[in-house]
């Protein structure tokens, strides 16, 4: 009985909630693919491993639940020290890769102009156009004893015989900055671009030298950028398995290869999903104490990287 | 209209036709090792019996981690070795009992089918029949290191940085017996075992000064004796064979202690889908001359009865200098690992790769 007294009303508000509803609709649409592949690429796998990495196998095709797998991952040095050690060399990896990618991005930014700023970029670009395997393999050729830097200098002089580069930490350290080196320079252009010449100058009018000008003005304009350029460049290589795997030597274990071979050739995936986890919770927290230390969000930086 | 019916009835019927072919077209989806199933033996079969091979290159370890992961599907045939079937089966239930009445039995040589049989056996269920059989020992270079006879040779101080080895079991158990252990006849005690692969770990720890890179598929090993870079390594005989081909100086040596024998068989996944194939390839790479061909390919032998004679005489001369009947005799042949085992060997692997 209400509905014909007031159709002005009714009139009005049907049209309103056909648009909420269209809206709703091409949200969820909109949204669906994400929500998708965070849940079946991301979570799924993720809890799946979970759950793995809590079994204890106690017989031929009997599992129970328990801690066991993480228990013997931590009672066992030589783990241990392995993650130890692959956590230590790639944040100085990192810190390496800004040391060098700090001028490059500066000089691409701030210096380079027109046809030139594109060459340089496309030049930090193009060995991304060949696959990770194939970079690697040139290193490969180029630092192995009958490679081309040992004949380079037997030509020259300056080594009696032939001298093995590879196979040590120094040629994982190369290799590993050498594939992460765009990953830092792109978001430390980006930041860098937008800081105004003027404050530059400014800097230098107040009597800054080039260094206090560095430090007080450039570097924390940059901030945001180097930190979201040493997440993405810590997580590669806390997550690498071909270039440690490849040009290491005998002493240079990555935990990677560690979780590689408890799942391909121990065929235990439950200690395996506990190495993976544990390296995952160990990335988490090194990249929750960098943002807490350096004052910046995940938002803030990666957003806008 | 009409024209646009016709094109759409047309379109169907190619789409149904399409479909309809690979249905009836029969496939055989062999998971096996590099060179075992070369294109020749492939196109002759499809010749033979009208199916396709689909061939997929693993290893052992590799064809474990796959059948796991499906629990046994995706394939009808692979090619695990005879060791690595008893421990696997019982933890994991990736192959099925094999018929052996559709195997033609005359064409294998019979001390190499019953051993590859008894050794695959579970609850008096076979589970694997022999194809190729090598052996695991050392390759070395004879002109640049005369006097490595054994596992400990390797770790002569005048070989710093020359020597190479694959850090897998092979390396423990040959190291192991070259201390003059026994680890098979251990298999059965574990305590006794991780004692032996205790000090063969510590051996193999020690000798790490030695070894100038672990190689970890053949191509890496071929590369650092082809170049000169290692002399003498731990390796399988059919890479010696190989570089024998290319240089006289080099071949397989067998350890003093004894070659290791393997042999890989031939296993029926437990959720394949073409036995009836399967078995059809197993009793026609099995023929004295198909064998030969896959024998010259692999650069492993065949338990094919008769291939001997019409494998390369250039492989028969590389295998008849390392391999005198003497040192045949002497092969230690891989039991099959109980279930267990390999987590042991594994832990004393990590901590060798990891130590200084």
């Amino acid at each position: 009985m209400n509905a014909p007294l007031n159709p002005a009303a009714s009139g009005a508000s049907a049209p309103r909630e056909e648009g909420a509803a269209a809206r709703r609709l091409s949200f969820i649409l909109v949204f669906a693919p994400f929500a998708l592949w965070i849940a079946l690429v991301i979570l799924v796998p993720q809890l799946n491993l979970f759950f793995l990495s809590l079994r204890e196998k106690v017989g031929p095709q009997v599992y129970v639940l328990g801690p066991r797998n993480y228990t013997e991952l931590f009672g066992e040095s030589v783990y241990v020290l392995t993650l130890v050690r692959t956590v230590v060399m790639s944040l100085l990896a990192t810190f390496a890769t800004l040391i060098i990618g700090f001028p490059i991005a500066y000089y691409i930014a701030k210096i380079a102009r027109g046809r030139a700023r594109t060459l340089l970029f496309m030049s930090c670009l193009l060995p991304f156009w060949v696959s990770e395997l194939v970079r690697v393999f040139g290193w490969m050729l180029i630092l192995r004893e009958t490679g081309l830097l040992s004949r380079l200098l037997q030509g020259l002089g300056l080594v009696d015989g032939p001298v093995e580069l590879l196979y040590n930490d120094v040629a994982v350290m190369v290799g590993l900055i050498y594939t992460s080196m765009l990953f830092m320079v792109v978001p430390l252009v980006s930041t860098l671009d937008s800081l105004d010449d003027a404050l530059v100058e400014a800097g230098y009018d107040l009597g800054g030298n080039g260094l206090v000008v560095l430090w007080e003005i450039v570097i924390p304009h940059a901030k945001p950028g180097i930190v979201a350029g040493a997440i993405i460049v810590f997580m590669l290589n806390l997550g690498n398995y071909l270039t440690p795997t490849l040009l290491g030597g005998k002493n240079s274990q990555w935990f990677t290869a560690q979780i590689y071979s408890q799942f391909i050739t121990r065929f235990n995936w439950e200690s395996g999903s506990a190495f993976g986890f544990v390296l995952l919770v160990t990335s988490s927290l090194i990249v929750w104490l960098a943002l807490r230390a350096s004052g910046q969000t995940l938002s803030g930086t990666i957003g806008k990287g | 209209m009409r024209d646009v019916k016709g094109i759409i009835v047309g379109l169907l019927a190619s789409v149904m036709l399409t479909a309809a072919v690979p249905a009836r077209a029969e496939t055989l989806r062999l998971l096996t090792w590099g060179d075992y199933a070369p294109e020749a033996v492939i196109k002759k079969f499809k010749d033979a019996t009208g199916i396709d091979v689909e061939v997929t290159i693993s290893n052992n370890e590799d064809m474990i981690s796959k059948l796991r992961a499906t629990g046994g599907a995706g394939f009808d045939l692979a090619q695990p070795s005879q060791d690595r079937i008893l421990g696997p089966q019982t933890d994991f239930g990736i192959y099925k009992p094999m018929d052996l009445s559709k195997i033609t039995a005359g064409l294998f040589i019979p001390e190499l089918l019953d051993a590859a049989k008894k050794n695959t056996a579970i609850d008096g269920k076979v589970y694997g029949v022999a194809h190729l059989w090598g052996t695991s020992g050392l390759v070395v270079d004879r002109k640049k290191a005369p006097d490595i006879k054994s596992f400990l040779d390797l770790c002569k101080s005048e070989y710093k940085g020359r020597v190479s080895m694959r850090l897998k079991r092979p390396a423990l158990l040959g190291m192991a017996f070259a201390l003059g252990e026994d680890p098979f006849a251990a298999y059965g005690d574990k305590a006794k075992y991780q004692a032996i692969i205790d000090k063969a770990g510590a051996a193999l720890a020690a000798c790490k000064a030695n070894v100038k890179a672990y190689w970890s598929g053949s191509d890496d090993l071929l590369n650092m004796i082809r170049s000169g870079e290692v002399v003498a390594a731990e390796a399988w005989d059919s890479t010696g064979f190989k570089l024998n081909a290319e240089n006289p100086d080099i071949n397989f040596v067998a350890p003093a202690a004894g070659a290791l024998g393997w042999i890989d068989t031939f296993a029926l996944p437990a959720k394949g889908k073409n036995d009836d194939a399967a078995y059809k390839w197993i009793n026609f790479v099995m023929q004295p001359e198909i064998a030969a061909m896959i024998v010259d390919s692999a650069g492993s032998f065949s338990a094919s009865k008769g291939s001997d004679q019409f494998v390369s005489p250039k492989l028969r001369a590389a295998f008849q200098q390392a391999f005198p009947p003497e040192v045949i005799a002497q092969i230690k042949w891989f039991p099959a690992v109980p279930a267990g085992l390999e987590e042991m060997e594994g832990k004393v692997l990590d901590k060798v790769a990891a130590g200084n």
